[in-house]
């Protein structure tokens, strides 16, 4: 240990100042601001890479692939009962949904449809997993914002849905449950009734937040009017979900494209929200997991008796053909495009994942907001890095 | 805009005639022309359209501006050509990989529309009007061989940007006029094209494939072809 000297002090002054002079240069030609990859405002390894002047940022370019795994290459080498283990990864907060879809473009090419019971339940594993999601995405707005408290709240209720999911899959994350022709188990006993009663939990869980934050005076002076999204551009870049739905566009792929699904037999609104901002998008959120705690109670009421796979041979073999099935996921439009020449394996899978396209925004609406505002805008776009990477 | 509870109206669009999507085939035509190569309609779910290559951008600008698809789902590529790496379904490796001779790739063959070269890219766009109206399709164009080029889509749906940078570094297909066709996922010095049937997936080479145990066949069935070659490792 040595003692430093005044003359080391001044030296060191001098070249702290000789640092700020560069800053002060590149500022004056705007400074370039590095977010991530890992960053926790990104939900996992999005980087981003804004230029700004002042505060306000010129342009932005999100920069995925960290975490690309190449599922569309890996389908190739999978059996079709096996790419639901794969896709379970993909969107990982609703794990299910991702399965649905796939699930639904192999039956369509088989020609096979699910038993009643088994799309009753279907439906009902669906909304769990929107469920589970959209828990998340109320707690994590608010911790974007600065506000922690409603994290813990969301990740203590969300655990009372995921369990309910793990007493029928067997995980908490990746039920990898969907068959083609219908379900790997039945219900185990018991367990409407528990859900019925976890989905007042859900519904006590939105009322909190919504009296927690959207009041807030933050709250609102940070998400009313920033991030406005058009409705023409929302359905340029593909956006879709409740995106799109905050957007004013009244769209909702449950309702209007309803294959495989139960959801014309119940009862059920699609919420949307004429202003397209940060508000809208937390709002129709909110609305969609208190719409979707119903959903869950009327299929709990709904789901008939009867068998939950259909006749399928052992070994599945997808006559030749092509298939695209969407259908609305937590996130948005999730699709795949399947391509098969009637073997054991596809032959190609497009994997239209909901968050690539809500995220390709980015470079748009980012252009001439404050820093702060990219962390809100991006999270009310709401995004999972698995589902931008795939 | 409209708050409407619709459940009622799931109804009228559940039941897309097979009228409805061959109309939308009929407008395709009548704006097109003869860039109209090929249709398939598969009644109640989906219509493919296939398009000639030079025409390409112009369909886009057709369905976007009217008929009013403004709705852009996703682009991208495939590629017909069968695995050379003899990787049937049911090989436990790679074969050219392991140093035999390839089995004799099948015939290349394009599926729904048909098409003439190793490259097709297709794109899905949908009509999103007042509840219930909405309808989408699939467009397809061949990709010539020899220049691996077709028209970019950017100028009509923005959202293609990204779309036309992941296929064109994943299959090595390029979009003329898109405004800047660098890397997506993969790192800047990424040599080879990953999506397409002649990469080799080096996984699949180095380890059995997990898939093997679900393809034994049961007592009984899936007897000789080639279902039973799984079964004897």
């Amino acid at each position: 240990m040595t003692a430093i000297t005044d003359r080391q002090k001044l030296q060191y002054i001098a070249a702290q100042a000789a640092d700020a002079r560069v800053n002060v240069e590149l500022e004056a030609e705007g400074m370039t601001l590095n977010i991530g990859p890992q960053h926790p405002a990104t939900h996992g390894t999005l980087r981003i890479v804004a230029r700004l002047d002042g505060e306000q940022v010129i342009a932005a370019e999100p920069i995925p692939g960290y975490m690309h795994r190449g599922y569309e290459k890996l389908t190739e080498v999978r059996t079709y009962a096996q790419v639901t283990a794969l896709v379970n990864r993909i969107d990982w907060l609703g794990s299910f949904a991702n399965e649905v879809p796939f699930i639904l473009a192999a039956e369509q090419l088989m020609g096979v449809e699910a038993p009643p019971r088994a799309q009753w339940i279907r439906t009902l594993l669906f909304e769990m997993a929107r469920i589970s999601n959209l828990i998340l995405f109320l707690g994590d707005m608010a911790v974007q914002l600065g506000a922690v408290t409603p994290a813990f709240f969301a990740f203590r209720d969300r655990e009372y849905v995921l369990d309910q999911i793990e007493r029928v899959t067997g995980g908490r994350f990746h039920p990898n449950f969907d068959r083609i022709g219908g379900l790997k188990d039945d219900l185990p006993q018991g367990w409407l009734a528990d859900t019925k009663a976890t989905m007042d939990k859900v519904r006590a869980f939105c009322d909190e937040i919504e009296n927690l934050l959207m009041g807030a005076e933050i709250f609102q002076a940070r998400t009313r009017g920033v991030g406005v999204i058009p409705p023409d551009v929302a359905q340029q870049y593909g956006l879709s979900g409740a995106n799109a739905r905050a957007s004013g566009i009244d769209w909702d792929l449950r309702r209007d494209q309803p294959n495989g699904m139960v959801y014309p037999e119940l009862d059920w609104k699609v919420w949307t929200h004429p202003d397209g901002d940060s508000f809208a998008r937390f709002w129709v959120r909110l609305q969609e997991t208190r719409e979707a705690a119903n959903i869950v109670e009327q299929c709990c009421d709904g789901v008939p008796g009867g068998p939950i796979m259909a006749k399928v041979p052992r070994i599945i073999k997808v006559p030749a053909g092509e298939a695209y099935v969407s259908t609305e996921n937590p996130l948005g439009e999730m699709g795949y495009y399947v391509v098969s020449k009637g073997d054991l394996t596809p032959f190609r899978v497009k994997i239209r994942s909901a968050s690539f396209n809500n995220v390709s925004i980015a470079p748009w609406i980012l252009r001439g907001v404050y820093v702060p505002d990219i962390i809100t805008i991006l999270a009310s776009l709401y995004f999972i890095l698995g589902d931008i990477d795939r | 805009m409209s708050d409407d509870t619709t459940t009622t109206e799931a109804e009228t669009e559940a039941a897309p005639t097979d009228e409805q999507r061959d109309a939308l085939v009929e407008r395709f035509r009548e704006a097109l022309g003869d860039a109209v190569v090929d249709a398939e309609v598969l009644p109640g779910k989906d219509v493919w359209i296939r398009i000639a290559t030079d025409a390409w951008a112009e369909s886009a600008e057709v369905a976007r501006n009217r008929l009013g698809a403004r709705y852009f789902g996703f682009l991208s590529v495939i590629d017909w050509m069968p695995s050379p790496f003899g990787r049937s379904m049911d090989s436990e490796v790679d074969r050219v990989l392991a140093g035999e001779s390839a089995p004799e790739p099948p015939a290349m063959e394009q599926g729904v529309t048909g098409g003439s070269t190793r490259f097709q890219v297709l794109a899905r766009v949908a009509h999103v009007g007042h509840p219930g109206d909405f309808w989408g399709v699939t467009l397809k164009a061949d990709v010539p061989d020899d220049s691996l080029t077709v028209d970019s889509w950017v100028r009509t749906y923005a959202g293609a940007d990204w779309h036309e940078r992941e296929a064109w570094e994943m299959f090595g297909v390029s979009f003329a006029g898109h405004p800047g066709l660098r890397h997506l996922y993969l790192p800047g010095d990424f040599e080879g094209f990953p999506l397409r049937k002649d990469f080799p997936l080096l996984a699949r080479q180095v380890k059995p494939w997990p898939g093997i145990v679900d393809v034994e066949p049961m007592p009984g069935e899936g007897d000789s072809d080639e279902d039973g070659e799984g079964a004897e490792s």
